[in-house]
């Protein structure tokens, strides 16, 4: 296979479902690239799930042919060839009767593996995944909750190794604050993998976030934009895109940048153990009105200022908590978030293992939504001087 | 992102799980506890009345001992039979009559099964020794008619209740569709289809004592000559026992459901 060559091609697929004039995806031609995260996003009913379960014939197509790595799967088994694709749906349909480790096994066990190597890959998949296998692998399901369940969900269509791995709302279904943290585990993993992934969505901020390439569906699976998540930020190529991408158009390009991209700044901060003395020292020599509290781990804990030392006698329980950090992979969109929210008004940056690393304050982030707007304006003035 | 805490759902998933184990729990004592000391009750019964009964003669020779194992076993032996013919024509027939092609078929079947446990078992009974002659056979015949509704309608509804998610799941990473019946489709309606033959066995164990008017004897012929030969403590004794088996069997099939239902639902 050639680098260009697509991993998934649909030619002219067609669906029409019986009883219906109408086709539900019109003549749709689409081809993903090995190693890629193609978004399908578009408004409820633009037949983008439907689009998604054609692929692995979850749909069996009206007319027109799909390709994976060049040979026509069309007219193949189609047990044998989801069995080569990975799939996850929103509600996960984790199997209540088997154990997470026996649903992890579920595609291998279809492939006939042996009991070793299922073992040791159920194993795997679970670090993999963040999840203790000496505590999970024997659970059943309705022991997890909503996240844990998800991330079985993933561990469990990565079993077989597949190349390509098909996702709908794979994430709609849990908590934003789980949900977020999913999606970056997500990313992360995908760095390590780079699987082929077609992924569906309604939210377009996911869709920013996720993807490398966005196809913008309409009516019938008409694509109405299929880019980079940058050029359709910079130019909605119609009217439809422009308004599915809704207003603020910069503030979603923060989706875009990710936490490690960005400068971060010093904090005053005291690591455990130390006293008040240190602490309020510290508070007179930088001048902040606010002290970071470290423990051993150097992980961030609370939020110090000069009254919060006087009632309390240890300083771990003194002031606010360190509620919410940004990790590496969050959007700076998230920064800003937990920024508004937090109580010394910085976003309080942690590295991949949980220590501080670095505050974001939101003067650097006005500085970036300003150069985001210049670089706006001057894409926008190239393709309004090339097309004069 | 965030310090990890219960999320939401978590929060409302456990409370779901402490509802169900409430409830689970009192019908698990009902069925493991209550169900044992009624049994325990009429035995007591049974043995007080025939220990201080102040039986005549008559009355020694329709419950005596020898003949009265005999009537048990016949009793347990229709019950049985007729009970295992239901489970493996039901079961099956559910399963034919839930596939998408065939599911038209659905509502004339349930209609006839419907017919079945509507018909009176007493005329029913005597309806079919009218075609097939006295005889053990045509009562098993005829319990089967009789019970066979709980458990193709528990079949069915055990199948349709299968989220359909978790289907979609299985077909979706290759299962095939054989595959994702026999799986996961039957093994998460196996709670409900359990407790549909359980409440076939309650129904032929209580119709069973019907049997002995066509023949096929169990403990119910036993009453019936005590009526008729008006000793009221044997027909006290013998009906007593039809209430013991009928909750001994009940007992069975209560820690049959409780052990044979899947782990994990």
């Amino acid at each position: 296979m050639t680098p260009t060559e697509p991993m998934i091609r649909l030619e002219a697929v067609e669906k029409i479902y019986p009883g219906s004039d109408i086709p539900a995806v019109a003549r749709l031609d689409l081809e993903i690239m090995p190693g890629e995260i193609l978004v399908l996003v578009g408004p409820s009913g633009c037949g983008k799930s439907t689009t998604l379960r054609l692929i692995n014939r979850m749909i069996e197509p009206t007319s027109g042919h799909i390709f994976f790595e060049g040979e026509d799967v069309t007219n193949v088994d189609a047990d044998q060839l989801r069995r080569k694709i990975g799939y996850v749906i929103q509600q996960i349909g984790l199997f209540p009767h088997r154990t997470i480790a026996e649903n992890i096994a579920t595609v291998p066990r279809l492939l006939d593996w042996d009991d070793d190597r299922i073992e040791s890959r159920v194993d795997e998949l679970l670090t993999m995944t963040g999840m203790e296998p000496s505590i999970f692998r024997s659970r059943y399901p309705k022991e997890l909750s909503g996240g844990q369940a998800q991330r079985v969900g993933v561990a469990r269509a990565l079993a077989a190794d597949p190349d390509v791995l098909l996702m709908d709302e794979p994430f709609g279904a849990v908590d934003p604050i789980a949900r977020d943290r999913l999606q970056n585990e997500f990313l992360r993993l995908q760095a390590e993998l780079k699987k082929t992934i077609v992924f569906v969505t309604h939210d377009i901020d996911e869709a920013i976030k996720m993807g490398d390439r966005i196809a913008i569906l309409q009516e019938q699976s008409v694509i109405a934009q299929h880019d980079t998540p940058e050029a359709i930020l910079a130019g909605p190529a119609s009217k439809f895109v422009e308004d599915f991408l809704g207003a603020g158009a910069t503030l979603k390009g923060l989706n875009l940048m990710r936490v490690r991209e960005v400068e971060v700044d010093d904090m005053p901060t005291v690591v455990a153990p130390t006293s008040r003395e240190q602490v309020l020292q510290t508070l007179d020599s930088s001048g902040s009105d606010w002290v970071l509290y470290l423990d051993e781990k150097r992980m961030p804990r609370r939020w110090l200022d000069r009254r919060s030392l006087d009632d309390v006698e240890a300083l771990s329980g003194a002031g606010r908590e360190v509620n919410a950090f940004v990790e590496p992979e969050d959007t700076v969109r998230d920064a800003l978030e937990i920024m508004l929210h937090s109580t010394a008004g910085v976003a309080c940056c942690v590295k991949p293992d949980g220590t501080y690393r670095g505050v974001i304050r939101l003067e650097t982030l006005m500085a970036l939504i300003a150069d985001l707007q210049r670089q706006e304006r001057d894409k926008q003035a190239a393709v309004a001087a090339a097309s004069s | 992102m965030t310090a990890p805490a219960p999320s939401v759902e978590e929060v409302a998933r456990s409370s779901t799980s402490v509802r169900q184990t409430v409830a689970e729990g009192l019908r698990e004592r009902i069925d493991l506890i209550v169900t044992p000391i009624f049994f325990l009750l009429m035995l007591g019964a049974v043995v007080l009345l025939w220990v201080y009964g102040d039986l005549d003669a008559t009355a020694q020779r329709i419950i005596n001992w020898e003949r009265m194992q005999q009537r048990i076993l016949e009793h347990i032996n229709v019950t049985l039979w007729s009970t295992l013919l239901v489970v493996s024509l039901a079961i099956p027939l559910g399963i034919f009559i839930t596939r998408p092609q065939f599911r038209k078929f659905a509502p004339p079947v349930l209609g006839v099964a419907n017919a079945g446990q509507a018909a009176p078992a007493f005329g029913l009974l005597v309806l079919f020794a009218g075609f097939f002659g006295i005889g053990t056979r045509t009562a098993v015949y005829a319990l089967l008619v009789v019970a066979f509704l709980p458990v193709l309608r528990n079949t069915m509804v055990g199948l349709q209740q299968v989220d359909q998610s978790i289907i979609e799941a299985g077909r979706g990473m290759g299962l095939s569709k054989r595959q994702a019946l026999t799986q996961i489709e039957l093994p998460l309606a196996v709670p409900i289809i359990l407790a549909g033959v359980r409440t076939a066995l309650v129904i032929n164990v209580g119709t069973a004592a019907l049997v002995g008017l066509i023949g096929a004897g169990g403990i119910g012929l036993s009453i019936i000559s005590a009526l008729q030969l008006r000793r009221d403590n044997a027909a006290f004794i013998a009906a007593a026992l039809v209430a013991a088996l009928a909750l001994l069997i009940d007992f069975l099939a209560a820690l049959a459901e409780r052990y044979l239902r899947p782990k994990g639902i």
